[in-house]
């Protein structure tokens, strides 16, 4: 059994599905052995969307998404897919083949310094010098990705490490690292400090982040805020985390959010962010989140708290464990006022954007596909203004809204909907961009048709970089620069040369 | 702005001090000093680093280097409960007209003479920063022709707060 043999051995172990990649020579002792795996590959267009189809698996399952590329240019262009993953926490397993590790530092054909490049965007990063350190690496390394805050892990692998004989495959049954030990349980002591401050509050509300969704914990999310009936809004990669038309939530927060949303932020008197970070699109003056308010934090990177804003309670732990002790907690909060106040607003404070009649209304429009869509559809939102369209409109029910929240990395749209519609066949999964995003991973509509993946591509075609466009707008009273897209592609002739059905809609109908 | 000295135990891996220096620089955070050298147990490496900043900032430091995956331990060495000590090499320009003025400061801090040339005086000085900036201070009146500091290494005092590693 050679190195590449043992690799595949690891991800059998690991219950992996899919790896998707782009081969290479480096990575090719790898593509090799895989033949005489269950493991099914996908051939991706380009190393990018790679990572960012394994990001829509790991988001829309409970196991990291897996890439396979070759060194050099292979690892280079899958730097902006980490990145991406890193920036919203998303767990993936990045494997690059590298030059013979003889060789490493001499500048030979297709050698760049991955793990170097990397270093700041993974969570951890491996250069493997012994064959033999093969199955510990992966069992640390799919530790790593899934536990604490979850992210990206690296895996860099020389072609003389793959071909190498290993003495002798065990995959380790339990983890042994002495200094990765991540902090699951909230303190609780903090845990009572929190309730006696919810109970205490007159306006108590939860803002709630992709801690969520990452966790996997909405039904105790749910179970907590119903049984205690306490508001909820959420930052950007909070939606779905709480059912767009449940009573209790109040809309996205931010510069791009609800207005009834920011309102109830800037009123509330006791708030609680829940495994967000108080990013700066979503809290972008941090420092009234502590004025005259107080501020529970509850994230299970420790670092996040206290980073932006210093909060009265601190609470580091895993959102679902702490919910699960919450929710053995009983809170008496008796107040309905203050739910019925945001009610109002959200009748009075209406978001009336983008309401120009002589095109296809995006709010009209988006709800629409909501409400045609199954409860358990899943629905991936591009970058651009058509990403803030798809926040504000898009009616969540049971399914899943997934984006490049952090990076905002255009071009994401349509591999992590192939990711997820690859994981889970039975689903709608719809990826909805603008022509200027679309335009940045359109090669893999290929992809999509050697998979035999049924998924919708929806395009708000409006011949610019809208988003762009709207800020020069504002800020450069416009002056626009560099944002017009011309006419091209022609989306019916793409369609055509891809073989998708095509349909055009140019105004509400 | 508030001074601190930071002790870590980090796994003893390759890349392990290209990957704190990192989170240093990319993060903006300051470092004046860092040494680094393999504990008792060849597994640990022990770090540690005098950096600046003001207190949220100080604080973050603490979170992020502790959130990395090598890292075993993060603590403040503070001052009044531990010491610290940093060596120096100092060439002086001495031929045999001032060799003995230069000689005699050295014999007052305790440092050593390590190598004599025929215009040159190597020394060795071990102590606290203050100690070493004191006697570069003295040594104005010469010519330092080239100047080595390690940066501090230190230890906190007595039993309390060991981090032992068998």
């Amino acid at each position: 059994m050679n190195g590449a043999d043992a690799i595949i051995k690891c991800l059998e172990a690991e219950k992996v599905d899919y790896v998707f990649g782009y081969p290479g020579v480096a990575i090719c002792p790898f593509y090799n052995s895989i033949l005489s795996s269950d493991i099914k590959t996908v051939l991706v267009r380009t190393e990018q969307n790679a990572a960012h189809m394994a990001s829509g698996l790991a988001r829309t399952t409970k196991k990291p998404g897996v890439c396979a590329v070759t060194s050099g240019p292979g690892a280079t262009n899958l730097l902006t897919g980490i990145a991406t993953a890193f920036a919203d926490s998303i767990p993936l397993i990045c494997i690059t083949g590298q030059v013979n590790s003889a060789l490493l530092g001499s500048d030979v054909f297709q050698e760049a310094d991955v793990t170097g490049a990397a270093e700041s965007f993974v969570k951890y990063s491996y250069l493997v010098k012994d064959v033999n350190d093969i199955p510990r690496i992966f069992k640390e390394a799919f530790h790593i990705a899934m536990t604490g805050r979850k992210g990206p892990v690296l895996i860099d692998v020389p072609i003389d490490i793959q071909n190498a004989v290993i003495k002798k495959f065990e995959y380790p049954s339990e983890v042994k690292m002495r200094t990765y030990k991540p902090t699951v349980k909230g303190n609780a002591l903090q845990l009572k400090r929190m309730c006696a401050a919810i109970e205490k509050a007159k306006k108590p509300l939860i803002c709630v982040g992709g801690g969520i969704a990452l966790s996997d914990c909405q039904p105790e999310l749910l179970e907590f805020v119903e049984k205690n009936r306490i508001p909820v809004v959420s930052t950007m990669m909070g939606i779905g985390a709480m059912p767009t038309k449940h009573e209790l939530y109040f809309g996205m927060v931010g510069n791009n959010g609800k207005p009834y949303a920011n309102k109830a932020m800037a009123e509330c008197d006791t708030l609680v962010m829940m495994g967000a970070r108080v990013a700066d699109r979503a809290v972008n003056q941090p420092d009234f989140l502590t004025e005259n308010k107080v501020l529970i934090h509850m994230d299970v990177d420790p670092a996040e708290i206290g980073k932006n804003c210093g909060p009265t309670i601190p609470i580091v732990g895993d959102a679902k464990a702490i919910l699960e002790d919450l929710n053995k907690e009983k809170i008496d909060v008796s107040d309905s006022e203050w739910i019925d106040h945001l009610k109002d607003l959200k009748e009075t404070l209406k978001d009336n954007r983008f309401a120009d009649s002589k095109y296809v209304n995006p709010k009209e429009f988006i709800e629409a596909l909501s409400d045609k869509l199954p409860d358990d559809a899943i629905y991936v939102a591009d970058v651009g203004q058509n990403q803030i369209f798809s926040c504000a409109y898009h009616i969540v029910k049971k399914g899943k809204f997934l984006t490049s929240g952090g990076m905002g990395t255009m071009g994401y749209s349509i591999p992590a909907a192939l990711g997820a519609k690859l994981a889970n066949p039975l689903k709608q999964v719809v990826a909805v961009c603008g022509d200027g995003s679309l335009q940045m991973s359109m090669c893999e509509m290929a992809t999509v048709k050697q998979e035999n993946a049924n998924i919708k591509i929806i395009v708000f075609k409006n011949g610019y970089l809208g988003m762009v466009r709207e800020y020069q707008h504002f800020t450069y009273k416009d002056n626009y620069s560099v944002v017009e897209l011309n006419d091209y592609p022609n989306l019916k002739l793409l369609a055509e040369a891809y073989d998708f059905d095509y349909r055009k809609i140019t105004y509400d109908e | 702005m508030k001074r601190k000295v930071f002790q870590l135990l980090v796994d003893n891996t390759s890349g392990v001090l290209s990957r704190i220096s990192g989170l240093f620089s990319r993060r903006g955070y300051n470092i004046e000093s860092i040494t680094a050298g393999v504990t008792a147990n060849p597994k640990y490496t022990r770090i540690t680093i005098v950096t600046n900043g003001d207190e949220d900032v100080l604080e973050q430091i603490e979170k992020q280097v502790a959130k990395l995956v090598d890292v075993e331990d993060i603590k403040e060495l503070e001052p009044e409960k531990s010491v610290y000590r940093e060596l120096a090499l100092i060439k002086v320009k001495a031929d045999a007209a001032n060799r003995q003025g230069v000689i005699s400061i050295a014999d007052i801090f305790r440092a050593n003479i390590i190598d004599v040339g025929p215009q040159t005086l190597i020394i060795e000085l071990t102590g606290d920063q203050e100690k070493i900036d004191a006697f570069i201070g003295l040594l104005e009146g010469y010519e330092i022709l080239e100047l080595a500091r390690t940066g501090i290494a230190g230890l906190a005092r007595g039993i309390e707060n060991v981090t032992y590693l068998p």
